[in-house]
């Protein structure tokens, strides 16, 4: 193997291979045979081949995109080397990149595609759900569908933002050439997009019945299909694993001089944060997947009654996982919210170490309240009151990162562009997903509204009117930095105006709906509540119809309308936009020196506080 | 006026929040509380209308605070357009502001889960499923009523009526009923909306909770936990009805289900039928 | 606008994937007015057999239409009528998980016949299958063959010759309304509890009951 061929490597022969590993890994699955799973030819169902088959699907796919290139050349004793693929071309984009830059560029199309096809599944299930007794979907089709929306949402926004956005900035805002494992960077996403497709998958072995919570026993009687869950979501918990620890290595050891904790941007804390709990809680959801797994294929009783186990076992570590999954959803959004504030208000972030004391606040007690999501299911009483009491202190922390962003407003210069009005739109919608939350928290009204359509409303108030918002700020802000091109100003307001109304009018009803009796994941429901679906469907239509909008700006102002950005086109002091827009090869052309204040503003910012950078050139 | 160089601008957000908070508080406390769902009809369905009062009384100054703020905010500092890039003021934090916020919505929370407590205990445990050993038992006697989850339809056995199991839930009114929630399969949730009450059915365990019945009414029942190809349809209505029209129907039941009374099992906290893992 | 194209098609695709199903049965309805009925002639067979699925060893429900049996669980059934259900059983006894469910409920009274013989409950663990609508209140028992019984039907559409038990009922239909039937039998052979696979699939053990 001389290095030219190994540089051919690339993702359609990490397809091709991935085809053939798959294909391969089902062959050997069959020939795993043993008395206590004759229960295959009952079924028809052979999970075991299904795993194997994903697990050696997976290994090809990735030695086909040349992951395993540095390992067999360092044992054949070849130098070291370490940049792959970080010159060429478009086709850089399509294989294994070292350039973190790349990567995050890499993520944000990635998890675009897939987070299109989870919305596509969201208008599928509105769509269903205008009338109660006429049905669109045959029988299964529906569950399966709730299944890969919030499935596929849930695994892709839990990098959503670290992904594009902390790749991409979190090596420039310290002030690095790269991310400490680049390779590990990349392997991130491709593990990622491995996993989105395994998900699609599910639909040709049966779909899955249990939602994206995958609640033993009903996933231990699930089809196939079940399998591709299983695989999807411990490869997004290993993608998150890395990810994380990328991230914190990164930060701790690859600081630029003059970058002390107290002077890093706040979208890097974000990122620590999020990193914590991405490394400490994704190990409880990929093993409580393999005993699910093996649950289902090697006769364990884990989560079976009847063999010895007990369901509580898999709600609560899943929980255990999910809480802090869903603190990883909330506090990139926090991140980016405190990062464009200031520099669309003008002013410097107001309460600075408030705002990291809340994000850290928010990380360790995310570890403390997930039995929240288990009042009403018979664990011991005399735990609610505790956990009710963590889950409502939880608001504190997040009530700092509120007050930061009022401070950060008052007697600023605000100039409403589209970044600051999705910025904006998250205190609002952040607001009630959280007052919303409070309800969930006290255990009286919790009797009514978990399991319902509130619980519904509450977590797609703070994931999508927080985190997705959030996210659109984060493009909005970014992208002229990354392509060297701007959005369209007047698409994008448009586009944001139709979201939050559109989005208020989705879920405000929801939240009404509820409380007023209906459950979660039902595909019929009391007849007097059709009139307020109806409303609710055609406004969720209108809210994909938004995204419509934003791909048309996308794909209008990046290919087409090319109207250049220049490296700095909102005035922000933060280091990304004191260089060439996008960002060259190498950051910066020498590592800068930080100076005391991170966010500059204000008229008494004196130019010596201003970071002293040496600009990088602009890639030939 | 240079716009952010008067002082007037807190006490500008004060007024208005006051006024927000007297134009809202009253409605909240008065017309939308007493109204919120599940409605009056039993004790604990009453405890969750007044605990969701207090929480949404609570919400209001926060809310309307924050609110108004934003608004405030927008319409204040806003930088003229077209104006050249001005930075605003240089302000990096308050401590004062910082103390008052963290000691205010301290003070709530601590208010609102001390009140949760104290509401989950006095209504024995506000409706919802607390286990096998609830902490909160009501003090009299209770009529037990067993409801089976099983995929995908709800049955009900009454112990005290000779174990009778039926597909209608009936109870009589004014008596303190205490459900034991199991199933027999997947993990379930009998929610019954207008009695307030919802507790989890789990294979293999006892979830318990109570209610006390008002008064003459019909009630939705559903399930609330996905449980498979037909969560959706697995609901059903259930009635409270005066002491003497139970006991008729009851009665009547028993006749009904003589036959297959022998093959019922013994009644039990929780059952483990066939096929224990995979049939077949 | 290749690739908008592209995605449109894909988008058509899924769909049509997803509105894949069993096509409805309507038997046709004698009698008008208020005596309007329709008869069902279903059978439950053990493996419905590679020619009518691509799970030939799931259990299902047949309905027969013009002479030929084929997997459709979807039935439009008339408002205000009677219904009179003939079933012919196949497949072997799996029995209840809950008891209760073997006592006939929801149908006129009298008119249960186990081949031939009027009864109101058989032993839970004979059962085969059940038909039960719940939200009519409507549950029947399905006997199930005999484990020794000889002549057993392999795959599916099976003859008559084969062993078999007959059980018939009439109930009646109320107003419109849309509702579903499925079996409460955990006869899905090698799934969980028994009520994994074609106990979860519409066209198989489950269905829709629309009455129109």
């Amino acid at each position: 193997m001389n290095a030219r061929s190994l540089l051919r490597f690339n993702l359609l022969t990490g397809v091709v291979l991935g085809i053939v590993g798959f294909y391969l890994g089902w062959w050997l699955g069959h020939l795993v045979k043993a008395p206590s799973i004759a229960y295959f030819d009952d079924t028809g169902q052979n999970d075991i081949a299904l795993f194997f088959a994903y697990f050696v699907g997976v290994v090809a796919f990735l030695v086909g995109l040349g992951f395993a290139n540095y390992p067999i050349q360092r044992l054949l004793g070849k130098p070291p080397s370490l940049r792959e693929k970080e010159t060429a071309g478009i086709g850089r984009y399509f294989s294994l990149c070292t350039d973190h830059k790349v990567v995050g560029i890499q993520y944000l199309i990635g998890i675009g595609t897939f987070i299109f096809i989870g919305g596509l599944n969201a208008m599928l299930i509105r769509l269903e759900l205008m009338n109660p007794t006429k049905l669109v979907w045959n029988g299964n089709n529906y569950l399966t569908l709730v299944g890969i929306h919030g499935t596929m949402m849930m695994g892709m926004m839990t990098s959503g933002i670290i992904g594009p956005f902390a790749n991409y900035l979190v090596p420039i805002m310290i002030g690095a050439r790269r991310m400490a494992f680049p390779r590990i960077e990349a392997l991130t996403f491709w593990l990622l997009m491995a996993a989105g497709t395994i998900l699609m998958t599910t639909l040709a072995f049966g779909g899955f019945p249990t939602g994206w919570t995958g609640y033993a026993p009903l996933s231990e009687q699930a089809n196939m299909g079940m399998d591709a869950y299983i695989a999807f979501f411990a490869l997004v918990g290993l993608s998150m694993m890395l990810l994380g620890l990328n991230m914190c290595a990164t930060v701790i050891t690859m600081r630029a001089p003059g970058m002390t904790w107290g002077r890093l941007p706040i979208f890097v804390w974000g990122t620590i944060s999020t990193s914590i709990l991405m490394v400490l809680a994704a190990p409880v959801l990929v093993s409580t997947l393999i005993m699910l797994a093996l649950d289902r294929t090697a006769q364990t009783g884990f989560f079976n009654v009847q063999a010895g186990g007990s369901p509580y076992l898999y709600e609560n570590l899943f929980w255990i996982f999910g809480h802090p999954e869903v603190y990883i959803l909330a506090l990139p959004g926090m991140g980016i919210l405190l990062e464009i504030l200031p520099v669309f208000a003008r002013k410097p972030l107001w309460g600075y170490r408030l705002a990291v004391t809340g994000m850290l606040g928010i990380s360790l007690l995310s570890f403390l309240v997930w039995q929240h999501h288990l009042f009403v299911s018979g664990i011991n009483a005399d735990l609610r009151p505790f956990y009710m009491l963590s889950t409502e202190l939880i608001s504190l922390p997040t009530g700092f990162i509120f007050l930061c962003a009022l401070g950060t407003l008052w007697k600023g210069r605000i100039r409403l562009t589209v970044p600051m009005l999705f910025s904006l739109a998250w205190l609002f919608n952040f607001l009630i997903g959280g007052l919303s939350g409070v309800f969930l928290s006290d255990v009286p009204s919790d009797v009514t509204t978990h399991g319902s359509f509130f619980s519904m409303a509450h977590f797609h108030y703070t994931i999508m009117g927080g985190l997705i918002f959030a996210f659109f700020a984060g493009i909005y802000y970014w992208v002229p930095k990354m392509t060297g091109y701007m959005l369209d100003e007047r698409l994008g307001k448009i586009h944001f105006w139709v979201m939050f109304i559109a989005f208020n009018s989705t879920f405000g009803p929801l939240l009404v709906i509820g409380f007023l009796g209906m459950p979660r994941r039902v595909v019929t429901y009391a007849g007097y509540l059709q009139g307020a679906n109806e409303w609710v469907s055609i406004s969720a239509f209108v809210l994909g119809g938004s995204m419509l909008v934003f791909l048309a700006n996308l794909i209008w102002s990046q290919l087409f309308a090319r109207v250049p950005a220049g490296s700095n086109p909102w005035g922000s002091k933060s280091i990304e936009f004191q260089l060439p827009s996008p960002v060259p090869v190498q950051n910066f052309d020498r590592i800068p020196t930080f100076g005391p204040d991170p966010y500059p503003y204000g008229e008494d910012a004196a130019p010596a506080q201003r970071p002293v950078i040496a600009p990088a050139r602009p890639t030939p | 006026m240079s716009m952010w160089s008067s002082r007037g601008h807190g006490w500008r957000i004060a007024a208005l929040t006051i006024i927000g908070i007297a134009i809202v508080m009253p409605l909240v406390v008065f017309v939308l509380g007493p109204n919120m769902p599940p409605g009056k009809s039993t004790p604990v369905a009453e405890g969750q209308v007044t605990d969701n009062t207090v929480l949404l009384a609570v919400m209001v100054p926060f809310t309307v605070f924050i609110l108004v703020y934003i608004g405030y905010a927008l319409w204040a500092f806003r930088a003229k357009k077209g104006e050249e890039l001005q930075d605003g003021a240089p302000i990096r934090g308050h401590f004062r502001a910082q103390l008052v916020w963290l000691v205010t919505t301290t003070i709530a929370v601590l208010f609102l889960a001390i009140f949760g407590t104290a509401e989950l205990l006095a209504d024995n445990g506000a409706g919802g499923g607390g286990g096998p050993n609830p902490v909160a038992k009501p003090s009299g006697a209770t009529i037990p009523v067993q409801v089976i989850a099983q995929q995908w339809e709800f049955t009900y056995r009454y112990p005290t009526y000779g174990g009778v199991e039926t597909a209608t839930l009936v109870l009589p009114v004014g008596k303190q009923i205490a459900f034991h929630v199991t199933s027999l399969d997947a993990v379930h949730s009998f929610w019954a909306y207008e009695l307030g009450v919802k507790a989890d059915a789990n294979p293999g365990v006892d979830n318990v909770a109570y209610v006390t019945t008002k008064k003459v009414h019909s009630f939705q029942i559903r399930c609330a936990e996905l449980c498979g190809l037909w969560h959706g349809y697995m609901f059903d209505t259930g009635y409270v009805v005066k002491d003497a029209e139970f006991s008729k129907w009851i009665a009547a039941r028993q006749a009904q289900f003589q036959p297959v009374s022998k093959y019922l099992p013994k009644y039990a906290p929780s059952y483990s039928p066939d096929p224990s893992f995979r049939a077949g | 606008m290749g690739g908008v194209v592209l995605v449109g098609v894909l988008i058509g695709l899924y769909v049509a994937f997803l509105t894949n199903g069993p096509t409805p049965y309507r038997p046709a309805v004698a009698g008008s007015g208020s005596a309007k009925s329709v008869s069902l002639t279903l059978e439950t067979v053990a493996a419905v057999g590679p020619q009518l699925s691509p799970h030939e060893n799931w259990v299902s429900y047949l309905v027969k239409e013009n002479g030929v049996w084929h997997r459709s669980t979807v039935w439009t059934l008339p408002a205000n009528s009677a219904v009179h259900v003939t079933i012919y059983n196949f497949d072997g006894d799996s029995g209840l998980r809950n008891p209760f469910l073997a006592q006939a409920r929801g149908i006129v009274p009298g008119s249960f016949q186990v081949n031939g013989k009027p009864t109101s409950v058989i032993d839970p663990d004979d059962a085969s299958h059940t038909f039960a609508i719940p939200q009519m209140g409507i549950i029947v028992p399905i006997l199930g063959v005999a484990d020794d019984a000889k002549n057993q039907c392999g795959y599916a559409p099976c003859p008559l010759s084969n062993a078999h038990n007959t059980i018939s009922f009439t109930f009646h239909t109320g107003p419109k309304g849309h509702y579903r039937w499925q079996c409460f039998v955990p006869c899905a052979a090698g799934f969980v509890y028994g009520f994994g696979g074609p106990m979860q699939t519409v066209g198989y053990m489950d269905g829709y009951v629309d009455v129109v």
